[in-house]
């Protein structure tokens, strides 16, 4: 049987090069991200809003949406937001928090139920309270920044300085990227969201320490080499698994946008963009570079190890070598 | 790196297989599930979202705990200067604090020694912490005696407490399967009933503190004039629930409360067929209510229930068998409720909701359908892949990946932990990881490979040195996966157990099965060349 193969063997694409258009295009990138962000805005879910939600079917093709809306614009609620889903008669209705404490939240599904009927289908009703929304907008902030902060600490750890710090800026610029995404496409912003950007931080990482691995293997075998190549090989060497991974992770987030329903539709699409659009670029063409600015070259490598050597004599484990069972 | 022991090979497989294992329970039937010994009685429980189901966050406000605690504190300093006859122009509430004003400023140390013994250190005497839950302090002829914030903050745990326990009443009588009430933070209790689709009555439920009184009227005012101006002292005006509310002055004293009584059922009047509930008394309250009615017969008194004059009846004669009913114009569920009201006590302060999160049925049945489609089609698709990509130990990998997502399930049921369709996702997403793990260590052994070495000795090195990659990389995604499990509430923290198992079982087979199973080709076969 003849096996797939995507990428072939021995390649020598030169990526280091590619760091003079790269750079700039992600710089670029951030720039809007960041403009969309301020502008336009995240389009905030009930979780961060507070206010409620309802997901009503319709059964039988009776869903009037100009009726549904003039029952709810009499009930005098403000802000009230009213979008039809998929094909089945599915309408979602947001109403947007109300004035006068958490107690004058929960009439709201209430009056909206007495408009409606009995005679839809309640899929889903959601109220979160101003305090509730607030906490959880908190929440996910801290979640994101201990994240970060947590992995920073164990890259410190394992590998140098220098490779902790790439490995920041580059997810960095992966959470920044992805949240001008879902400022520009206004997709959801929720407590799930929050989940999708821990995954693609953490996923995003997973595959910079792939490559930063073997660039410090590297570094301890050819003492010689100048960097810009041995980056390149490095980067050549471990492609076809980025490639192979990249394929599976696509296939795994493309069944859950395709078949995975709409309560994590915006999840998935999110996962989407961040890990198979960002996450793998990143890590090939501005984690990698990056460790070339911040100053690593074989003398890093050879320092480290001296250290671990005269640790070793001290009777601790050396670091970096594999434990063999 | 490639020899196994048998008995380490035979510890692999049988743990394997055991972890994979715990997942059968949750499969089994109710009445199936029931007949195992206690030990194997743990299973995946599915979250509302996939079951349907209300969610709701209830909390308790410090400023309710503050009032009633400022109302209790009043009534004992008025009780306890009265009993060691000291006098007082006025005990009111004041802001944050209760104001004592002393008729003689003379008496200022004794009252203040009396009013010190409502201090009482948080915790109880045994804590011995030292720290008291009341400052009380003299100046001039004024005592302020105010709840220390140490001292509301623990009163607000225990509100908490006792609130679940009444909470847990009223809910069983509902006849729901499997509440779950637990206590959330300091302040908050989390109510999930499965299978409740409209939440509005158990709101209603909840919402209610259900404290019951049965006090006198003062008919010496008219009560309109009473709502203008201000009701005589020692009194004041509540209202009824009509259309429109009918002002009553009632006195601040009450004959008998809700705590006396044993026994409330629904029922109807024998004369007007109307829904009432009827209500026993214990004997305490028996007696205290004989004597109230035999005071005052000819007297209007008012049943109250949450500051709302429910009926205000006139006593035609002294009621002493302990027993009475309640009458106000009910439906037959008011009264029901009102009886499940009475039965599981009142809460000690109001709850107020501050999140609810309600799936119907039909959702959480789509939701299921579409993580199993999804999960089929995304493993199936990887599997294909990774077989065409790497032939005999794409299969290998495919065997390590089913174990593996066999394992998360057996994990997750072993915690008894939540499954939900963010989860499912987490499952899904990890097929989509764990193969990396395969991934890895194939490519290095290809390179291994084509560095020149003998094929035996390329498998050996391209698992020790990718071992040691898959590690690093799974620490850090692993950290991610924990913060999310911290941080998340709901579903996320779904997705965090299930995407944090999902790694662990990932590390634990690519060195354990993986490496098995290619050990066991390698001695069978003893190749010549590798086959990737």
């Amino acid at each position: 049987m003849r096996l797939l193969r995507i990428v072939p063997d021995d390649t020598k694409f030169d990526f280091m090069r590619f760091r003079r258009i790269s750079f700039p295009i992600s710089a670029l990138l951030s720039i809007v991200a960041l403009v969309a962000f301020l502008t336009v805005g995240l389009n905030f879910g009930i979780d961060f809003k507070g206010g409620t939600l309802l997901e009503v079917r319709y059964p039988n093709n009776t869903l009037d949406i100009g009726d549904v809306r003039s029952k709810l614009e009499t009930l005098g609620l403000g802000e009230v937001q009213i979008q039809e889903v998929g094909s089945d008669g599915e309408v979602l209705i947001r109403v947007a928090q109300q004035p006068g404490g958490e107690s004058a939240q929960q009439v709201v599904a209430g009056k909206v139920r007495a408009a409606l009927g009995d005679a839809v289908e309640y899929r889903r009703v959601e109220v979160v309270g101003p305090r509730v929304s607030q906490e959880l907008l908190s929440y996910g902030i801290v979640g994101l920044i201990a994240a970060v902060f947590c992995i920073l600490v164990y890259l410190w750890f394992r590998f140098e300085w220098q490779f902790a710090l790439g490995a920041s800026i580059a997810n960095f610029h992966d959470i920044v990227l992805t949240i001008g995404f879902m400022a520009i496409f206004q997709i959801d912003f929720d407590l799930t969201s929050v989940a999708a950007l821990l995954t693609i931080l953490g996923y995003s990482l997973n595959d910079t320490i792939v490559i930063y691995d073997r660039i410090r293997e590297m570094l301890r075998r050819y003492k010689k080499m100048p960097i810009d190549e041995l980056l390149n090989q490095s980067i050549n060497s471990t492609l076809s698994r980025s490639v192979i991974t990249h394929v599976t992770v696509t296939l795994a987030l493309l069944s859950l946008v395709l078949f995975g329903g709409r309560a994590i539709h915006s999840f998935s699409v999110t996962m989407m963009f961040g890990v198979v659009l960002v996450g793998t670029y990143t890590s090939i063409f501005i984690a990698s570079p990056l460790l070339i600015y911040l100053g690593v070259n074989t003398r890093t490598m050879a320092e480290k190890d001296a250290e671990a050597k005269a640790a070793k004599a001290e009777g601790k484990p050396a670091e970096g070598k594999p434990a063999r069972p | 790196m490639l020899y196994f022991s048998k008995w380490k090979a035979l510890a692999i497989v049988v743990c394997s297989a055991i972890i994979c294992l715990m997942v059968v329970p949750s499969l089994l039937s109710p009445t199936a599930f029931e007949k195992l010994p206690s030990f194997m009685q743990r299973k995946i429980v599915l979250g509302l979202d996939l079951q349907g189901g209300s969610y709701i966050v209830l909390e308790v406000q410090q400023n309710d705990v503050r009032q009633a605690r400022l109302t209790q504190l009043r009534d004992d300093s008025r009780r306890l200067l009265r009993d060691a006859k000291i006098g007082f122009s006025n005990v009111a509430i004041q802001g944050d604090a209760v104001i004592v004003r002393l008729r003689d400023g003379n008496d200022g140390n004794a009252a203040l020694a009396k009013l010190r013994e409502l201090a009482q250190p948080i915790g109880g005497v045994m804590a011995g912490g030292g720290q008291l839950d009341t400052d009380v302090s003299l100046s001039g002829d004024t005592i302020r005696v105010a709840p220390s914030s140490a001292g509301l903050q623990a009163r607000t745990i225990q509100a908490v407490s006792q609130s679940i326990e009444i909470i847990r009443k009223r809910i069983d009588q509902l006849g729901t399967t499997e509440p779950s009430i637990q206590r959330q933070g300091s302040d908050r209790i989390q109510v999930q009933v499965p299978g409740l689709q409209d939440p509005s009555r158990l709101k209603a439920l909840l919402g209610q503190t259900a404290q019951l009184t049965f006090r006198l009227v003062d008919t010496s005012v008219n009560p309109q004039q009473a709502l203008q101006g201000r009701p005589p002292a020692g009194t004041q005006v509540l209202t009824s629930q009509d259309n429109p509310p009918q002002p009553y002055v009632i006195e601040d004293r009450v004959l008998v409360a809700g705590e006396d009584l044993t026994d409330a059922q629904p029922s109807f009047d024998p004369q007007t067929r109307e829904p009432v509930v009827t209500f026993r008394f214990n004997t305490n309250g028996a007696r205290r209510f004989a004597e109230a009615t035999q005071q005052n017969v000819g007297k209007p008194f008012a049943i109250i229930l949450d500051n709302h004059v429910i009926s205000a009846p006139v006593i035609r004669e002294p009621i002493l068998g302990g027993s009475g009913q309640i009458s106000g114009n009910f439906t037959v569920q008011q009264a029901n409720d009102l009886a499940i009201l009475l039965r599981a006590g009142a809460l000690p302060v109001p709850l107020q909701v501050v999140e609810e999160r309600t799936v119907g049925p039909g959702l959480g049945a789509d939701s299921i359908r579409s993580g199993i489609v999804a999960s089929i089609v995304g493993a199936l698709a990887v599997a294909l892949f990774m077989i065409a990509t790497y032939g005999l130990f794409g299969v290998i990998a495919v065997l390590a990946v089913a174990v593996n997502v066999g394992m998360i399930f057996g994990i997750l049921a072993m915690l008894g932990a939540t499954l939900t369709l963010p989860g499912i996702a987490g499952v899904v997403l990890t097929v989509g990881i764990a193969v990396d793990s395969n991934v890895l260590i194939y490519e290095r052994i290809r390179e291994e490979a084509r560095a020149g070495r003998s094929a035996i000795s390329a498998i050996d090195a391209g698992f020790s040195r990718a071992l040691a990659t898959i590690l690093d990389s799974n620490i850090t995604t692993f950290i991610a996966a924990a913060v999310l499990f911290y941080i998340g509430s709901g579903p996320v923290r779904g997705f965090a157990i299930t995407f944090g198992i999902g790694i662990l079982t990932t590390v634990f087979t690519a060195f354990t099965l993986t490496r098995l199973m290619a050990a066991v080709w390698v001695r069978w076969k003893r190749p010549q060349r590798v086959p990737i």
